[in-house]
């Protein structure tokens, strides 16, 4: 399975609002189609997502099954201190998928 | 395996996406949408605005709606949202995504892609670091896809 | 206002509005019906007016397909590279043992091509290194997430370059693909050119026609929420034609794929591209 794509930048200022983009492959299967044999296809998928960053959660979604497969997330977050990113993502079926990303904060 | 799709043409000619209508859940109501909202504000009063939303007004495929949600709000830690709630009005089921952040966002801006099975609206609810809420909301109009892979559905 | 209304209205207004009503009813059947009345022709859209289906695609969707860190399809390419880069099969050799880097510009947009006599697309090709050479015990199946992947890899490195296949080489099968083209199929007996030939412009169901360019295959389609081929597309447009759709992989798919390359000559390369 591919890996998440996450883009977040390299560098940053101190203080610096940025903008982290997330991108993971999920069919994000309702629960509501049928398959051919008229049978519900069950439900499967990611129900969170969260980030942190410096020693907190800077970011937390629940995901319903109106999020589109795939699911592409972007959000903000000040740059504080140089380090590592934490993303999770956690679901159904015990999907559970994590990554993560440096930044170097001047 | 192919999604409920509703036909489109009643006349001769009816060439794409004429699937049959599935067994399929009720569709949310304006009171199943009023009863979600409701469980995240409880009996508090819903300002109107704060909130702009940039969501296509008309939609080349409802299983992928871009959607950005930005709220006015200075986001120092004594004043910032909270959270952001997104619900939609015809969906199966009436959430859609439900947002965390705090003054360390910096800016209260997300976006990301979403479901919507049919012309509908999309509300969204901010709640604020005060214990404010604001909402807005905007009517989407969805159109399908041509020529589908219909009930020959698999592609091996 | 329904038939019932119609004991309201004059005689004389009757069969009016029956006939306004029976057009609003038959608005898409009727342009079918009626550009089937007329024999296509065996005009091809002059080179210059042609175009992909991008610039027809809202704001939205081209930005999806522009940024590659937020285009679906880029979960396939880095699935790809990684491919790439993997020992496989009885020799236990990557693709990138023997492809230089970069050796993959330009390659896709010469697909299909001729090899030995036989006609192959870019998918098939694959598959023939990895069960030729690379010695894997199976080839990979068609639309599978592996060969989907390799593809968009591929296709991605060519982002950019004008389609150019080797239309001496490929003769029979061009001349096959557009006989096909041309021809009438299905309940609907439709042709192909009816519609991305001659009625391109318009729209069928809320949706723009389109003149039907492959430019930017392997596509993440939002109807699929998924990546797919070339051959998957066509499926559904014989299937939305009910037409009984060819099977993945025949040569009857191979020679619309390469006369669809040679009707799109000089087109630029999108892949991997964003599709309704």
């Amino acid at each position: 399975m591919a890996r998440p794509l996450i883009n977040v930048p390299r560098k940053a200022k101190r203080g610096e609002v940025i903008e982290i983009k997330t991108l993971i492959s999920h069919i994000m299967e309702t629960g509501f189609r049928t398959n051919q044999m008229g049978a519900l296809v069950p439900r499967d998928i990611i129900t969170l997502f969260t980030c942190e960053y410096d020693g907190e959660e800077i970011f937390r979604a629940e995901l319903h099954q109106a999020v589109s497969a795939n699911p592409f997330i972007t959000f903000f977050t000040t740059a504080t201190n140089s380090g590592t990113m934490t993303f999770k993502w956690t679901g159904d079926n015990n999907f559970a998928v994590t990554e993560t990303a440096s930044i170097t904060v001047e | 395996m192919h999604a409920t799709r509703r036909e489109l043409l009643a006349g001769a000619g009816a060439l794409c996406g004429a699937t049959c209508l599935a067994l399929r859940p009720s569709q949310a109501t304006p009171d199943t949408l009023r009863a979600a909202i409701k469980k995240v504000v409880g009996n508090a009063e819903v300002g109107k605005g704060k909130i702009s939303m940039d969501i296509p007004a008309l939609v080349e495929n409802g299983n992928v709606v871009p959607l950005s949600i930005a709220v006015d709000s200075p986001m120092t830690p004594a004043n910032y949202v909270k959270a952001i709630h997104i619900f939609n009005e015809k969906n199966p089921q009436p959430n859609v995504i439900d947002i965390k952040l705090g003054p360390r966002a910096g800016k209260a801006v997300v976006t990301t892609r979403i479901r919507l099975s049919t012309a509908q609206k999309v509300v969204a609810i901010a709640e604020m670091s005060d214990g404010s809420f604001w909402s807005e909301s905007v009517d989407v109009i969805v159109t399908l896809a041509a020529c589908l892979e219909g009930t020959l559905g698999e592609t091996q | 206002m329904t038939a019932r209304d119609q004991h309201k209205w004059s005689p004389v207004l009757r069969p009016i509005v029956r006939q306004m009503m029976s057009k609003l009813y038959l608005t898409a059947g009727a342009l079918l019906i009626a550009s089937a009345a007329i024999i296509a022709t065996a005009a091809e859209i002059p080179l210059d007016q042609r175009t992909s289906a991008y610039p027809g695609m809202s704001r939205e969707t081209r930005a999806m397909q522009d940024d590659d860190t937020a285009n679906p399809a880029t979960l396939w390419v880095l699935d790809g590279e990684t491919l790439w880069g993997t020992k496989a099969g009885a020799v236990n050799k990557a693709c990138a043992d023997c492809h230089a880097e970069g050796s993959m510009k330009g390659v896709a947009a010469r697909y299909p091509a001729l090899r030995g006599g036989k006609v192959f697309d870019l998918e098939q090709r694959i598959n023939l290194c990895h069960t030729g050479q690379q010695k894997a015990a199976a080839p990979f199946p068609f639309e599978s997430r592996e060969l989907l992947a390799l593809t968009a890899f591929i296709g991605r490195q060519s982002r950019g370059e004008p389609i150019a296949i080797d239309e001496t080489k490929l003769e029979p099968a061009i001349e096959m693909g557009r006989k096909i083209f041309f021809e009438r199929q299905g309940q609907l007996s439709l042709a192909c050119a009816q519609c991305h030939n001659d009625n391109w412009d318009r729209q069928l169901a809320g949706s723009p026609v389109g003149q039907a360019h492959p430019t930017g295959y392997p596509i993440y389609r939002l109807e699929w929420q998924s990546l797919g081929s070339l051959q998957r597309r066509l499926r559904n447009c014989m299937v939305g034609m009910r037409a009984e759709p060819y099977a993945l992989g025949s040569p009857e798919f191979v020679a619309l794929e390469a006369f669809l390359m040679y009707r799109a000559r000089k087109m630029k390369i999108e892949t991997p591209a964003v599709r309704p």
